[in-house]
């Protein structure tokens, strides 16, 4: 894709002598999605703060409309912050308790068109909550008298208000029932075609990422072990990893056999990926991985190009293409 | 309802009901809800946030807050233990009757090891000696296949990731081999990947310890992997009950069927828009008229909104509280 809107380049977030975030590289351009999965601690959310300059990064850029983001003055970033907005995981705790749904949507406006006369504030804050699917009521209310779902909705309406080119939703759906995730997600698709926004949309699940990205990035222990075109990653998984991320997905058409572990047969062992403050040697997956050889202990793999749409980052890769 | 199993059930509710005193009158939370947990069965419960499914099994072990009532009955082993005295229910809650929640850190106490919260499980309820249950809360770990079992033993909670927390309470819950486990979003707060190993894990000591499971959910696709029977709940009502595979592949009630169609499948093809449910599910304060259902079901008719549809027997194990049940 041409005129990338947002260019991450060697990104690195360190914690301490802990590295977050390992030389992260990928583009985003406008009205595209970017699905980011990987379980807790692969650096996600980590990645999201650091190219919004929400915490420091230790190495790399973030360019921006020409600018970068990470050098760039403090009064520069702030004219900026009106095009990046972001929405969260639990939507209650990202709204002020105390302030009406009315007065959250309106504050966004207050702050970066002071300009605007009250009333047209209000019709602004109407106009959007029935655009997420809220009557223009909501606005008079408090968030604890929604439901889950629509406090989400209130979130993105909230972050749309100045219709920012760039959203990031850290894991938005993780906390809704089933049933009502995919209209959450639905909601994001139609804005996103509505108003061009670009988004980098976080989920450790990948049957949500895959309804609304149009590219992946899987990572693991802050690096990206895997980046495809949707398509290329379902059709044809090429990372160990990104393959136990699709086999932990229930299937609910096909109940697994007593005692057969969904689990135990994609890992090569039970274990989870080690606690934070350790990455392992070589390659960081090594441990849970069945195709691991010696080679993996020592090299740190980079990502190589499986086509044009899909790299991968695995020693091992094209041996085990075949492997179901 | 007619008990499956011939034998005495584990568990069985009759018209339970369960209302909370507001500031503005009454809230009704479950309404007569009525089922069986066989021996070794395990039961899934599905259905969406405050429809109940939790409040159920809260009243079942007495754990209702100061303002809620429940009515009916409910009879563990043979014994109605509703209404119960504390220190009555204390003999069974935690040994024979066993709950694990969805959030294992708010279950632990944090300023206590590991193995001191597992060993005093032993030491109230079966008289172990403090070095005797230390052993056997180490065994429990490795029964749950927690790595490294001396060393956790000596940990804090904060230092295990999610899913040991949640094998450790499993193991908790398996201390004293409960007749029932009842596992309330066991996974909903864990990675995809962690889900799969943990309901691989409930499998697994389910087989080896021959109890009965009730597993509590909002995700079918979840329950689906492990449920021998599934009772669907909307609005504090059972609105279908049946064997789990023939409810997967048929569904009488449109509820059920739509919350099938919402379980993603990466192995069906991906289509423009991700299947959901429209509106939202009614909270308890809801005044009831008719099927509550019908404001989001694509079937409802005139009758649906004025009548309230009765659980009714539609095949050899399976019931459903519709007017117009899907046919097969």
């Amino acid at each position: 894709m041409s005129g990338a809107l947002l260019e991450v380049r060697n990104l690195s977030v360190n914690f301490g002598a802990f590295a977050a975030l390992a030389e992260v590289n990928f583009g985003l351009s406008a009205g595209e999605t970017v699905g980011l999965v990987g379980e807790s601690g692969a650096g996600k959310s980590t990645l999201a703060r650091a190219l919004l300059r929400l915490i420091p990064a230790a190495r790399g850029s973030v360019m921006w409309c020409g600018m970068d983001l990470l050098t760039c003055d403090a009064v520069v970033l702030r004219r900026q912050r009106r095009d990046l907005q972001m929405i969260f995981q639990d939507p209650l705790a990202s709204l002020d308790p105390r302030m009406t749904v009315g007065g959250a949507l309106a504050e966004p406006l207050e702050i970066f068109e002071p300009s605007l006369p009250a009333q047209a504030r209000r019709l602004r804050t109407a106009r959007m909550l029935q655009r997420v699917g809220l009557a223009p009521e909501a606005a008079d209310r408090y968030p604890h008298e929604f439901s889950g779902g629509q406090c989400q909705r209130i979130g993105i309406a909230r972050a749309m208000m100045l219709r920012p080119k760039l959203l990031v939703c850290d894991e938005p759906v993780s906390s809704l029932d089933v049933s009502i995730q995919g209209q959450i997600v639905n909601l994001l698709m139609d804005l996103q075609h509505e108003f061009g926004t670009a988004m980098l949309f976080i989920s450790h699940n990948l049957a949500v990422v895959r309804h609304i990205s149009h590219r992946i990035l899987v990572m693991y222990l802050g690096r990206v072990v895997e980046r495809a075109a949707r398509d290329d990653l379902f059709q044809a998984p090429a990372h160990p990893y990104t393959r136990a991320l699709l086999a932990a997905v229930p299937d609910p058409t096909r109940a697994p056999a007593p005692g057969a572990g969904v689990a135990d047969q994609t890992l090569a062992a039970a274990v989870e990926p080690p606690p934070g403050g350790v990455v392992p040697s070589g390659c960081a997956f090594r441990h849970r991985c069945r195709h691991a050889q010696e080679i993996c202990e020592h090299e740190v793999p980079q990502l190589e190009a499986v086509n044009e749409r899909h790299a991968v980052a695995c020693h091992r890769w094209r041996a085990i293409a075949g492997d179901a | 309802m007619t008990p499956l199993a011939a034998s005495m059930p584990t568990l069985s509710m009759e018209n339970l009901q369960v209302t909370y005193a507001l500031a503005g009158g009454f809230s009704a939370a479950v309404r007569d809800v009525s089922l069986t947990v066989s021996s070794r069965e395990c039961l899934g419960i599905v259905g969406e946030s405050g429809c109940g499914k939790t409040q159920v099994f809260t009243a079942a072990m007495g754990l209702l807050s100061g303002n809620a009532r429940a009515s009916g009955s409910v009879r563990f082993d043979g014994r109605e233990i509703l209404g119960l005295a504390p220190h009555a229910l204390n003999r069974i809650r935690g040994s024979e009757l066993t709950m694990i929640f969805q959030d294992p850190m708010s279950a632990l106490t944090p300023h206590l090891r590991i193995g001191v919260q597992l060993a005093e499980v032993l030491v109230t309820h079966r008289g172990f000696t403090w070095r005797d249950a230390m052993r056997a809360a180490r065994f429990i770990l490795e029964r749950v296949r927690v790595p490294e079992a001396h060393r956790r033993l000596r940990q804090y909670p904060h230092e295990l990731s999610g899913g040991m927390r949640q094998r450790v309470m499993i193991g908790m819950s398996l201390l004293c081999e409960p007749k029932l486990l009842i596992a309330d979003e066991p996974t909903s707060a864990l990675d995809v990947t962690v889900q799969a190993q943990i309901m691989d894990l409930l499998r697994a000591v389910r087989l080896e310890a021959a109890m009965a499971m009730v597993l509590i959910s909002h995700d079918l696709g979840v329950v689906a992997g492990l449920a021998d029977r599934i009772i669907v709940m909307y609005a504090g009502r059972v609105v279908e009950a049946a064997a789990a595979g023939e409810l997967l592949r048929h569904a009488h009630h449109p509820y059920t069927d739509l919350l099938i169609k919402c379980v993603p499948n990466l192995r069906a093809a991906r289509l423009e828009r991700m299947p959901c449910l429209p509106g939202q599910a009614p909270g308890a304060a809801m005044q009831e008229r008719g099927c509550a259902f019908a404001p989001r079901c694509p079937r409802a008719t005139e009758q649906c909104r004025s009548e309230r549809p009765l659980l009714r027997s539609v095949q050899r194990s399976a019931q459903v509280a519709c007017h117009h049940p899907l046919s097969p």
